[in-house]
């Protein structure tokens, strides 16, 4: 599978980009009273790098057949993902102003038939790396440069289902599929090392026979781009992971590191403190 | 008694028996094991496999492929042998994905292949497609109204001493709640053919139920398979009986048997279980007390449908249900599962019969 261009992009503008994600959680959030603000936060460099340096699509062509596909495992971070599509113009932002309210296209969950630059719905946790499986293989199939590229999170590693996926990809050699497992530590019920533990991931990725690459640390913007530029410009027959060992609530301090704020709602004072910290912020 | 012991002891006149020498040879031989120093009697999964000869789906799919759909690809989970597809996977290795015991995989990776503009067909036994996979299809195929096929073969009670896991009387119960999805039961080779070749472009899902492919021909050729159809079998005055998969056939044998006693029926293959054809069953209701048959629970099943149309429009008709019990199977063969639960002719005519004592 052929490699794609990689655009010549700064530094600074990731950086406003995952600025863009974080700030657009919180005020989605105080739209609807209730958001996922941890799994977004750990995410905004991932996603940024992705949809403004690697990534092929095309907003005013939102079906293109040979655009690179990514679809979230961690269906409950979209509410980050919605303002990335907006900013590079799949939908009006003023979409985003209807976030959570009676008959809007945007909810917690992705949809692919609502939203455009949406390539698959989810929400239920598990499923959408097998998707992505059947995108690499019909990208194949057709002769189409396209990658398929899944965001799961941590807790993700405990659905068999994940690892079904992970065998048909080895197991096909599918070097246009990627996928990306954002280290969070946080899912509803804690760190998901301690709900039920699925480490030691590096092993178990490289044993299922995925070219496994470790992410130190997820924020910082050159090792990040470096990760996700061999996973997705490096094939060698196999399809690619990228362990992103992450912060949780990465860029508001007192979420950071924490499960509590996997999902919460923010009052009319900390919200500023949130907006605060996040325009101060530099973060990578 | 053993099989082989109950042979030895009394050898069963040639053609008698399960297996002989003039049923392999009308099988494709070339991959079995069992050779001419075998005992006649003896049969390996090709010889097995060779005489389920209602499961068209892999034949039709050649066919719709040489034709020119050059976007079929075909889905199976450890089961292109026992589904019938393998002979698709041999004409056209590179559409053919074998997924291997991964069956939630293989559903997401089906509806995957789907938005890239291939038509996927998923060949599997129904439980573990529309039982173990009901929320992946429900989740990745029908919420996102995508073109997969479906085909759960080996539906209802076909496994027989196999054993519950194996049974699969619930997916109708199950798949007719999923907005978006089609679901239809094909009743032998000619109808799964059909089926398959009328709705191959449908852009929406469908999911096909089918039996083990050892079922009783019902139609010498192939028919407009469509959506909200229903092929009227036989008519008859007296009652009518709404019939899905084998129990179509079983349909046609009540009509005989109930003929020679001068009760006349109505025998209605209603394939398409949702939508299901309601001018077919306002007709039914007209004519007098309605018998629902399926090879299912009765509880959510087919007859249930029918009973919310016949409640809901007001029919005023008496139904009477005949399917399996709100209960798992007890185990046994096969044939004598259906004799057992009244799914056969027999079983039909005395539920008519009952239904006009009422």
């Amino acid at each position: 599978m052929p490699s794609r261009a990689v655009r010549n992009v700064d530094r600074s503008l990731i950086r406003d980009k995952a600025r863009l994600i974080r700030r657009e959680t919180v005020r989605l959030t105080d739209i609807c009273g209730s958001g996922h603000y941890g799994s977004s936060f750990s995410m905004a460099e991932i996603v940024a790098l992705l949809y403004y340096q690697l990534l092929h699509v095309k907003a005013e062509d939102p079906r293109w057949a040979d655009r690179d596909r990514f679809t979230m495992g961690k269906g409950h971070a979209a509410i980050g993902l919605f303002p990335v599509l907006a900013d590079l113009g799949f939908f009006p932002s003023e979409w985003l102003d209807t976030y959570s309210r009676m008959g809007s296209f945007l909810g917690d969950h992705p949809e692919m038939k609502k939203v455009p630059g949406i390539d698959f719905s989810s929400g239920s946790i598990g499923h959408n790396l097998s998707v992505s499986v059947g995108m690499a293989l019909g990208a194949r199939l057709k002769g189409s440069p396209a990658r398929a590229v899944c965001l799961m999170g941590d807790g993700e590693m405990n659905e068999g289902q994940v690892w079904e996926a992970a065998q048909a990809g080895a197991h096909y050699g599918l070097d246009n599929l990627i996928g990306i497992v954002d280290i969070n530590g946080a899912g509803s019920d804690g760190d998901p090392q301690q709900t039920l533990r699925s480490e030691p991931l590096k092993e178990k990725w490289e044993a299922f026979g995925w070219n496994t690459i470790v992410l130190k640390d997820g924020h910082d913007i050159d090792l990040t781009f470096d990760a996700l530029n061999r996973a997705l410009n490096a094939p060698d027959g196999r399809p690619a992971c990228v362990l992103a060992y992450t912060v949780a609530g990465k860029g508001v301090s007192f979420m950071e590191g924490t499960w509590q704020w996997h999902l919460g709602f923010l009052g009319p004072k900390d919200i500023e403190r949130a907006y605060a910290e996040i325009e101060a912020g530099e973060i990578g | 008694m053993s099989q082989s012991e109950k042979y030895r002891a009394n050898p069963p006149a040639p053609g008698m028996a399960y297996m002989s020498a003039e049923l392999k040879k009308t099988i494709d031989l070339s991959e079995s094991t069992v050779t001419d120093d075998f005992d006649e009697r003896s049969w390996d999964m090709v010889v097995s496999l060779g005489l389920s000869r209602q499961l068209t789906t892999g034949k039709t799919l050649i066919e719709l492929a040489e034709a020119g759909h050059d976007d079929i690809v075909v889905c199976t989970a450890d089961l292109g042998r026992p589904t019938q597809v393998i002979g698709f996977g041999q004409a056209y290795p590179d559409r053919y994905f074998n997924f291997g015991i991964a069956e939630r995989n293989m559903i997401g990776a089906a509806a995957g292949l789907a938005t890239m503009g291939l038509t996927p067909v998923i060949s599997n036994y129904s439980f573990f497609l529309a039982l173990m996979g009901v929320e992946n299809i429900r989740n990745d195929i029908c919420y996102t109204n995508l073109p997969v096929k479906m085909v759960g073969t080996h539906s209802g009670i076909a496994m027989g001493f196999y054993g519950t896991s194996h049974h699969c009387c619930e997916d109708i119960g199950a798949l007719r709640a999923i907005p978006n999805l089609t679901l239809m039961a094909p009743c032998d080779g000619h109808a799964l053919s059909s089926a398959l070749r009328t709705n191959i472009k449908h852009p929406a899902p469908i999911y096909f139920r089918a039996g083990r492919g050892r079922e009783a021909v019902v139609y010498d050729r192939e028919f407009d398979f469509r959506i909200g159809g229903s092929n009227t079998l036989r008519e008859g005055r007296h009652a009518t009986v709404l019939a899905i998969g084998n129990l179509v056939k079983a349909g046609l044998d009540a009509h005989d048997i109930l003929k020679a006693e001068g009760i006349e029926i109505t025998v209605v293959d209603m394939y398409s279980i949702r939508p299901l054809d309601l001018e077919a069953v306002r007709a039914a209701a007209k004519r007098g007390p309605i018998i629902s048959a399926e090879e299912a629970n009765v509880t959510g099943g087919f007859g249930a449908a029918i009973a919310e149309v016949i409640a809901e429009e007001g029919l005023g008709t008496r139904l009477t249900k005949v399917g399996m019990p709100d209960a798992y199977a007890v185990l046994g063969p096969p044939t004598h599962l259906y004799r057992h639960y009244g799914l056969d002719g027999e079983g039909v005519a005395a539920a008519v019969r009952k239904a006009l004592k009422a």
